[in-house]
């Protein structure tokens, strides 16, 4: 310590490295919160419902997304990322999961929220296989910290199904 | 800085970082803000360098004692052997 380089240098390098373990011990308090979300989405209406050239189907829903997810915020959340996937079983795939809708939450207040709207992204499944099938709408969730580990969740809702013929 | 104050200047700068950097924690925790914690350690850091970089006086409280220049002189230091002895020329009157 016996020049103001050397005290310079030692006084960095601890200030980083006990900067790296508070934002450690930030992100495992992350582990205290328990989160209690909930969500609801309605199909208002399957707007149509046709078979294209290339032989792949393609549903347009007009839905209700309702959730409150706040309890999900801690001072270590930078935002949260949401999207619903449409989830369906085929012959071919057991698992067939299709994005219809994202958003970015920003902060706590806007965690609750209602959205009507069309399908923001497609829904198009290559073959005939929608027909009158039943599917799941998941809402999941990405809390992406400010610093530190990423927690991600889901919700499944059940009971949809699309119609039988095409219109 | 003499041997005192440099183990005076790493002590304080070691119990400053962490104590400023269990305080942050603390007030951010409790009030819910990353960025209370960010300013307050940042603010320490600050503080913590200004206290314990610079030469303060302070640090120089037990100076080190070197032998006093006039005594040095009347102590050559021993010459190497290799030397070719130098002739002393005969003063000439």
């Amino acid at each position: 310590m016996h020049s103001f380089g050397y005290r310079a240098n030692a006084l960095i390098t601890l200030g980083v490295t006990v900067l790296a373990l508070m934002c450690a011990m930030a992100s495992l308090s992350d582990n205290l919160n328990s989160p209690t979300p909930s969500a609801q989405v309605q199909v208002l209406n399957v707007n149509w419902f046709q078979k294209q050239r290339n032989g792949n189907e393609e549903v347009s829903l007009t839905l209700n997304i309702s959730a409150d997810l706040q309890s999900m915020f801690t001072w270590n959340t930078k935002q949260v990322f949401v999207f619903l996937a449409a989830e369906y079983e085929t012959p071919k795939n057991s698992l067939n999961q299709v994005s219809l809708w994202d958003d970015i939450i920003p902060s706590k207040e806007r965690a609750k929220f209602l959205i009507h709207t069309t399908n923001k992204y497609r829904f198009i499944d290559q073959g005939s296989n929608l027909q009158g099938k039943e599917f799941n709408l998941t809402l999941h969730w990405h809390v992406m910290p400010k610093t530190g580990k990423m927690f991600a969740d889901k919700i499944v809702m059940t009971g949809y199904r699309l119609p039988e013929e095409y219109r | 800085m003499d041997w005192q104050g440099q183990k005076l200047a790493e002590q304080l700068m070691q119990i400053l970082l962490l104590a400023f950097a269990a305080v942050s924690f603390g007030t951010g925790y409790v009030l819910g803000s990353f960025q209370m914690m960010m300013l307050i350690y940042a603010g320490g850091v600050v503080l913590t360098t200004l206290v314990t970089v610079p030469n303060w006086p302070f640090f120089n409280r037990h100076p080190l004692k070197w032998l006093d220049p006039s005594e040095a002189e009347k102590h050559p230091k021993p010459q190497q052997q290799q030397a070719v002895s130098s002739k002393k020329k005969p003063a000439k009157k």
